[in-house]
């Protein structure tokens, strides 16, 4: 059962990983895009793109966090006691960002909009570098176990921290930019699709040489995460960068759905090889998965939320994505009113 | 110098967390909280206004509905960000907390985690539906709106009602949890009158609050058919739902009298056990035991207690307990007066309540006075204040223990010391949110009054924009 619970959460974490890293590569390219004038084209497209459900996206993150307190509460309180910094840091910049978005959709002064702007840009890279550090915080074994806490500094500015830092960055880059290649497609602009499909290249490139230098720093740092990479989880990395080479090839050639489909794979792969490499620890080395998990009932309760989740989050997205496909009706609902 | 700036940097590294960690839980849940009743009830007014315009006909009924849903995307965005930040909270602050009751206390959040994200998608749904579905499909789901709201706030309060009632988990000798019966947890002792209380307070808050907006409007002036249905609709919602909350209420308190006894001595301000207590009017506990001023109501409180046994009910007083398993002094003071706003402030709602009631029973119309659009403007802000009273009387009362017998706040705490910091800010981007947030609702209000602005994809949830490319620019 605290498999179960293990793997349910995993995949919370390359949700996250993978849905709400793009909405924040989409904010680094927001950043980049330079002054407001050469910025606006991008800019529109980087507006457009991020979903219709605002925010929606954190939604697995507090996914996480419940399954994570409720089924492994030990983990939970050494996690937080240890990584407090960078886990505050990330949630003062998930405020900034989701408000500044908010405001940014509902205020039509530009220079309002700007600032408004610049907040959420900043923010967009500050919490995947938080998060991606705090990964390493955790698989570099660097939390206790028992609850207690760790070095609050050393656990999060150490190499492999900063690896998953810059790492995580690039990789919400590089997954956004591919994606925002895709909606320049629909959209038929072809300059706008140049202009990201040349930074995917550039990300992918950057990701692909980080990951790449990222295997000396985990051999001298995390020595445990680098044997379980290393054998365990091989297959899943191996996959991981054949898909990612293979996107790369695809974006060279102007072939935005393949190399989509094929970055989120790369993506999803290293996280779970992650996950793989670190089995069965919860903290790498001192604290299993069995050995914190939470009492069965607690467990099933949790289990039993997630199928509900499942069986009703389903359907119901499935309908919206189907209004969102579907033309306006002529003459139905309220049209431009009267006036008062 | 230097050595200054060392001692007082050692100093500031040495702050005590644990007032700063209460400080801030308080604080951005007293923020959040004011959202909750526009995220759990506004959704239901839309409805009404909007079956009255499908039924009837009724345009102006349409336009309210679909303004209505607009404002609450905005709204529940707000609420979504705020909460989330509570749940960083829980173990940020309270880790041992979490770390020991976290397999029990967790579990309400992992159904009010299904509910929100149904409430999240089926508000999208709404805001898309006004143009893309039929009219009375489109209505239809509107109702999951109301349901997964409800079911959601019942979920985050039977989390607070265990705190109160801890159940369903069973200890080991070294006092750490061993078992847990899931539904136990959920439906403790005192979740279904705590819930009930709160998902009351939402309506009773949300439609004071949305009609307090239009009585201003008609104070202004503006007293033309769709300001009237809008102050109409949301305030007899609220009408309705003061006296039922008043009922409710006095239950809980009674609750309290059985389950709570130390809270409910801070509540009625009892320092010795007696019977024949007075309810007090104001008035404060000395750190001698004493009580000075106020006004007292002979026999009130025990009569309230039990009427059955009528002023001869013995109340149980703070000395039942030693001192360091009560509220001090001070906290005693803060609940009582937080108990007196929240009675006092539901009392004058109600009247208000009954005034509009009366208004429409014998003239067919509300009241035309304009001491009653007066009082109906500012009780938005009143019942506001009323519901965080309500909040800080369980809170506070609750006071050392954070579960409730089992485990306290100084035992809960983080040891980080840099939490005034984090306090600080949270405090200052909260600020800054409530400021935007007023700023964007009054400047999405103004669109509409000038008749502009009345699609979907300006708004949070709402289908994306038909991408209006600015041409003529080189792109790097
Ligand atoms: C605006 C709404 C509102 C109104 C008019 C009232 N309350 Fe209330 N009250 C709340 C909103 C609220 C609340 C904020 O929703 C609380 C906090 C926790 C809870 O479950 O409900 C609460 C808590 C609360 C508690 C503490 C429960 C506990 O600690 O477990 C008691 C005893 C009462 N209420 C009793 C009353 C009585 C006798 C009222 C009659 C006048 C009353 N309330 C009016
Ligand atoms: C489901 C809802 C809630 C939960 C689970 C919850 C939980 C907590 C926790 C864990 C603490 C810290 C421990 C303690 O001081 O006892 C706390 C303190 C506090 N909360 Fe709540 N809370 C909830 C709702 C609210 C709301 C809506 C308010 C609004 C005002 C509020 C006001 C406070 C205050 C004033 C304190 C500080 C008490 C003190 O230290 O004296 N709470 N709450
Ligand atoms: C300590 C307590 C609390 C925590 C950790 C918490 C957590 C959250 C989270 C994470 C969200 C966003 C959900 C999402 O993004 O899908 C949220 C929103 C919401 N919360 Fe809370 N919450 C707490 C207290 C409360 C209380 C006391 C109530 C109601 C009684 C409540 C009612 C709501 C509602 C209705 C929403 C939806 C947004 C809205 O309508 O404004 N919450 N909360």
């Amino acid at each position: 059962m605290s498999t179960a619970a293990a793997i349910a959460l995993f995949v919370g974490v390359t949700a996250y990983a993978i849905f709400g890293g793009a909405d924040f590569g989409a904010g680094f390219w927001d950043l980049v895009a330079g002054g407001a004038t050469r910025g606006d084209r991008p800019r529109a497209v980087i507006d457009h793109s991020i979903g219709p459900i605002w925010e929606a996206n954190h939604v697995w993150l507090v996914f996480c966090f419940v399954v994570l307190w409720t089924c492994f509460p030990e983990a939970y309180a050494s996690i937080t006691l240890t990584l407090f910094v960078p886990l505050t840091l990330a949630a003062l910049g998930i405020v900034l960002r989701g408000s500044s978005f908010a405001f940014r959709k509902a205020v039509f002064r530009t220079r309002d909009r700007r600032n408004f702007g610049a907040a959420f840009a900043v923010a967009s890279v500050l919490v995947p570098y938080c998060m991606g550090a705090i990964a390493g915080g955790i698989a570099s074994g660097r939390v206790p176990a028992g609850g207690q806490a760790g070095d609050p500094w050393s656990s999060w500015v150490n190499p492999t921290s900063v690896l998953g830092g810059v790492l995580a960055v690039t990789v919400a880059a590089y997954l956004a930019a591919v994606y925002l290649v895709w909606d320049a497609r629909r959209l038929s602009d072809p300059i706008i699709r140049e202009y990201f499909r040349r930074r995917a290249v550039i990300t992918a490139v950057i990701a692909g040489v980080a990951a790449f230098a990222g295997i000396f720093v985990l051999r001298a740092d995390a020595r445990y995460l680098f044997d379980g990479l290393t054998s365990r989880a091989l297959p899943l990395v191996a996959i991981s960068a054949t898909a990612g080479a293979a996107s790369l090839v695809l974006l060279v050639r102007n072939a935005a759905r393949g190399a989509r489909l094929l970055a989120v794979g790369a993506v999803g792969t290293v996280i779970l090889a992650w996950g793989v490499a670190q089995w069965d620890y919860m903290l790498p080395q001192s604290l299993t998965v069995a050995a914190a998990a939470a009492p069965s009932g607690t467990i099933a309760a949790v289990l039993v939320a997630v199928a509900a989740a499942t069986v009703l989050v389903v359907p119901a997205f499935v309908l919206l994505y189907r209004l969102d496909q579907k033309g306006l009706l002529p003459g139905e609902g309220v049209e431009r009113d009267t006036g008062q | 110098m230097t050595d200054a700036i060392a001692i007082v940097g050692r100093t500031l590294l040495a702050v005590d967390p644990v007032p700063w960690a209460r400080a801030q839980m308080a604080f951005t849940l007293a923020c959040h909280i004011i959202l909750v009743p526009l995220g759990v009830s506004w959704a239901f007014m839309a409805l009404i206004a909007n079956y009255r315009g499908i039924r009837r006909n009724d345009h102006d009924s349409l336009v309210l509905a679909q303004r209505w849903s607009k404002y609450m995307a905005v709204t529940f965005a707000v609420g979504a960000v705020t909460g989330t930040v509570l749940s960083f909270e829980f173990g940020l602050l309270w880790p041992r907390f979490m770390g020991r009751w976290g397999d029990a206390f967790g579990i309400p959040f992992a159904f009010e985690g299904v509910f929100f994200f149904l409430e999240a998608i089926f508000v999208s749904i709404y805001i898309f539906g006004w143009r893309r579905l039929k009219p009375w499909t489109h209505f239809l789901t509107g109702i999951p709106i109301v349901l997964t709201g409800i079911l959601g706030s019942v979920s985050v309060v039977a989390a607070n009602a265990w705190m109160n009632s801890p159940s369903g988990f069973t200890l080991n000798a070294a006092g750490e949890i061993v078992e847990v019966d899931p539904l136990a947890v959920i439906f403790n002792d005192s979740m279904p009158l705590q819930a009930t209380h709160m998902v009351i307070a939402a309506y009773l808050v949300g439609g004071f609050l949305v009609a307090s907006v239009y009585a201003t409007g008609m104070l202004r002036g503006r007293t033309d058919r769709y300001h009237r249905l809008g102050f109409i609709i949301a305030f007899t919602v609220a009408a309705v739902a003061t006296p039922i909350q008043m009922g409710v209420g006095d239950s809980l308190a009674r609750w309290v009298y059985n389950n709570q006894p130390v809270k409910f001595a801070a509540i009625e301000l009892v320092p010795k056990t007696s019977s024949d207590v007075p309810e007090t009017l104001l008035g404060r506990l000395n750190d001698d035991g004493t009580v000075s001023g106020g006004i007292p109501i002979p026999g009130l409180a025990s009569w309230l207690s039990d009427p059955s046994t009528g002023k001869a009910t013995l109340v149980q007083g703070l000395d039942t307990v030693p001192a360091h398993q009560r509220p001090t002094t001070r906290q005693v003071n803060v609940v009582h007066l937080a108990w007196d706003v929240m009675v006092g402030l539901g009392t004058l709602l109600f009247l208000v309540s009954l005034w509009y009631g009366l208004s429409w029973v014998f003239r067919r119309d509300m009241p035309k006075s304009r001491w009653f659009l007066r009082i109906a403007a500012a009780a938005g802000v009143l019942a506001v204040i009323t519901m965080e009273a309500g909040w800080v009387v369980t809170e506070v009362g609750r006071q050392p223990w954070i579960v409730y017998e089992y485990m306290k706040v100084e035992h809960a705490a983080t040891g980080n010391t840099g939490v005034w910091i984090t306090f600080l800010v949270v405090a200052a981007l909260y600020v800054g949110l409530a400021i935007t947030t007023i700023l964007v609702l009054r400047g999405m209000s103004r669109r509409f009054r000038r008749d502009e602005g009345e699609d979907e994809s300006d708004v949070p949830y709402g289908p994306s924009q038909p991408l209006d490319l600015p041409e003529d620019q080189p792109v790097a």
